[in-house]
């Protein structure tokens, strides 16, 4: 399977698993809540990280969704002292999350900056990189983790259909009847802190915010009825994935190639990303070498001379970054935004090689946001001249 | 000790806990009028906005001179907190969600525009992502004088429409009946609101700024009652946060300035909430205590009184296991009565016999009198 569709794949993945919880949060006036779990679940992975010094330990989604609740509680505790309203809450309670988290990076896990586009913007075009082998199926890690958050949803949502419903709408009447709204809330929030992890991983936290609250709110104009507003989210977000995708693509295409500085750096983020395939499926040097010719010549088909150069053999800064890497680089087998946010840490990637794949990799993370609102904004200005006055 | 000389002498010290200071007060300052408006998270959704105006002023201008780039992330934080109150004025979008919105696709934008500005060929580049966490080591003189400026002007603005201010942060249904341009005062505190947040982009960062607004606003609150003292006590809160945070910061090596400040004004908040008189939990708790204190002296007195009554003296003693059983919603009486000793209300005849004193007499004859209109 081609790179372009397996990231069309996660991307709607995502979109899907974060449109569902973010029904309830647009209905429950708590959008700016995922806001909050978006950035607060840092420290959480940092801590694990802290604790376990293994990347790719599940222990990290645990602290993640931990910090996610913990946020939710922390709120919750100060709402209810009285003393602060609940958006004041929110407001002192996540940045201060944030903030541990940013520190604990900078004290602990290393004494370079961190890369806040990952933290930010994380980076979808490096998902497909990082795979797993399901018996006979080689597949994006990114894939098999939302696949099983949005089943984790899709399942959630469907059982506790009636009592999401009722405790949303009327928690009073929820409460008399013994469907404990209060357990229910915290449920929701882990799930969404959940699906914000999984998310986070491949889209960053901002992306988070906007797949959580633009394609419910768009959904919210469009229908009255809460089983419609949930296909139609989950609908309205896969499209703008899919749509936002190739705007994206084409952003990025035509961003990039005014600029012909950025070309010569690619092959460094590619071999990088193979390198890091390569620890995943325990390939040998040589196949790892096959491996970034090929994975190289799939992506090449992003642009006809890159493909041009890479069939000449043309090295590119290959041939100054290889030592380089091979030196002071042992990378833990992840090429998405997590690892490269705790990059920089002893045995992490070194500053100039970091540089190197900053400057020129293919991003679409950053053009995804508004390009997938570009997509949603003609789905919402059409409802808004149908529904303006209504 | 050292690190107060340095802080008088050095010059580059001096210049970040300026400005640190002066940003400070003005966002604590305007922080509590959108606290008290219920608009605490319009500072994160702006901050986030003002973004793609710092890029774009870089773009436009190929300037970085803090004047040029706040005066487009504060023009584009402007226009975005008008789209906000567009989208939930004409729309059945709710307000969170429009903030949601508003601040993923600004912030989102903002980032594209950096990422662009990164690939141009000259390196002229450099610190404009410095914007995203705040870096106040980088703090120039010259960018003090701008947010000295823009500062000063923040708060006499303030100053000179305070009691407007005051009247449609409280009551603005009120103000309309007065005639006062309700409208119109919004935007100018939004607008100043504003303005106080993108002069704290360089220091504080868009992704944190926010905290810098709602936190030393909701610590004031804690303290006082009144708006005055409030903004007064936020403007401290908020400079003190500013400078400790930037002398920090400056300090140890790459200890980006923003969270820094953040975990400081959290810190301050955590205190407010604890240990403020009157509103502060502890406060609040000993209150309590003293309170159910009071009324469990009182309410064995008058067990007591009551009992006695049924005799021919108000001091004839009676047994401990009545009085138990008597305020058996309260637990036992035993502590209670051991209290009333301590205060000369009552004593003991024997190891299980309590009688009233003559002063626990009077005080208990003036509890029923409170309590149930006299007679008893």
């Amino acid at each position: 399977m081609s790179a372009s569709i397996e990231i069309q794949i996660i991307a709607v993945l995502v979109a899907v698993a974060c449109a569902l919880p973010g029904v309830f949060l647009v209905l429950r006036q708590l959008a700016m809540m995922s806001d909050a779990i978006s950035h607060a679940i840092l420290p959480g992975i940092v801590i694990a990280f802290l604790l376990t010094e293994d990347l790719s330990s599940p222990l990290l989604i645990l602290g993640a969704a931990a910090a996610g609740v913990a946020t939710v509680a922390l709120v919750e505790l100060l709402r209810k002292t009285g003393l602060l309203k609940e958006d004041a809450a929110i407001g002192i309670v996540f940045p201060a999350l944030f903030s541990v988290g940013v520190i604990l990076i900078a004290r602990f896990a290393g004494d370079v900056h961190l890369d806040v586009d990952a933290v930010l913007l994380g980076e979808l075009a490096f998902a497909p990189f990082d795979r797993v082998v399901l018996g006979s199926i080689d597949v994006p890690k990114a894939t098999l983790v939302m696949a099983s958050i949005l089943m984790l949803n899709v399942v959630f949502i469907g059982l506790f259909f009636k009592e999401l419903k009722l405790a949303t709408f009327d928690s009073a009447l929820a409460a008399t009847l013994g469907f404990t709204p209060v357990l229910l809330h915290y449920v929701l929030m882990g799930l969404v802190s959940t699906t914000a992890v999984g998310a986070f991983d491949a889209v960053g936290s901002i992306l988070v915010v906007a797949l959580m609250v633009a394609p419910p709110a768009a959904a919210y104009m469009l229908t009255q009825r809460l089983a419609s507003m949930l296909w139609m989210s989950a609908a309205l977000g896969a499209i703008s994935a899919v749509g936002g995708y190739w705007m994206a693509r084409w952003l990025d295409a035509s961003i990039a190639g005014s600029m012909a500085y950025g070309w010569p750096r690619f092959s460094a983020c590619s071999g990088l990303c193979s390198r890091a395939r390569s620890r995943i499926t325990g390939a040998t040097a040589e196949s790892s070498a096959a491996g970034f010719r090929a994975r190289h010549a799939t992506h090449s088909s992003l642009s006809p001379r890159r493909a041009a150069r890479s069939r000449a053999g043309v090295p590119r800064g290959t041939s100054a970054g290889s030592p380089a890497m091979g030196a002071g680089f042992r990378y833990d087998g992840r090429s998405n935004g997590k690892a490269r946010w705790l990059c920089g840490r002893p045995g992490g990637i070194d500053e100039a090689v970091r540089q190197r794949t900053r400057a020129g990799e293919t991003r679409i993370g950053p053009y995804l946001i508004p390009a997938i609102f570009v997509v949603l904004l003609p789905t919402n200005s059409g409802i808004l001249i149908v529904f303006r006055g209504g | 000790m050292d690190i107060l000389t340095e802080l008088f002498t050095d010059y580059t010290l001096r210049t970040v806990a300026l400005g640190a200071a002066l940003l400070g007060i003005s966002a604590g300052a305007l922080g509590c009028f959108a606290l008290l408006r219920r608009q605490s998270l319009l500072g994160d959704a702006i901050s986030h906005a003002a973004l793609p105006g710092i890029a774009l002023a870089f773009l436009l201008t190929g300037s970085k001179s803090s004047l040029v780039l706040i005066l487009g992330a504060g023009a584009v934080g402007w226009f975005g907190s008008v789209l906000i109150a567009a989208l939930t004025r004409r729309t059945p979008i709710t307000y969170d969600t429009a903030l949601g919105i508003l601040l993923s696709v600004f912030f989102g934008v903002g980032l594209v525009m950096l990422t662009f500005i990164q690939r141009m060929p000259d390196a002229n580049q450099a610190g404009l992502d410095s914007f995203l966490f705040g870096q106040a080591a980088a703090l120039m003189q010259r960018d003090i004088y701008v947010i000295l400026a823009i500062g000063s002007v923040i708060l006499l603005l303030t100053v000179a429409f305070w009691k407007e201010f005051k009247l449609i942060s409280f009551d603005p249904d009120m103000a309309e009946t007065l005639g006062l341009p309700v409208r119109a005062l919004e935007h100018l505190l939004t607008g100043l609101f504003v303005a106080a947040i993108v002069i704290g982009l360089q220091t504080v960062g868009v992704v944190l700024m926010s905290a810098l607004i709602v936190a030393p606003a909701a610590a004031a609150r804690q303290w006082t009652n009144r708006l005055g003292v409030m903004v007064l006590l936020a403007a401290v809160f908020g400079a003190v946060s500013g400078v400790s945070g930037a002398v920090s910061s400056s300090m140890a090596p790459n200890l980006p300035t923003g969270p820094v400040i953040v975990v400081v004004v959290s810190m301050i908040v955590g205190a407010s909430l604890l240990f403020a008189p009157n509103r502060g939990f502890v406060f609040r708790k000993i209150r309590e205590w003293k309170s159910g204190r009071a009324l469990r002296v009182d309410a064995v007195l008058v067990d007591l009184y009551t009992l006695a009554s049924q005799h021919a003296s108000a001091d004839y003693p009676h047994s401990e296991q009545v009085l138990n059983v008597m305020s058996s919603m309260s637990g036992t009486a035993k502590r209670t009565l051991h209290l009333l000793k301590t205060l000369e209300l009552a004593q003991p005849i024997d190891d299980q016999r309590w009688s009233l004193t003559p002063a626990g007499e009077e005080r208990a004859r003036r509890v029923i009198e409170e309590h149930y209109g006299g007679g008893a």
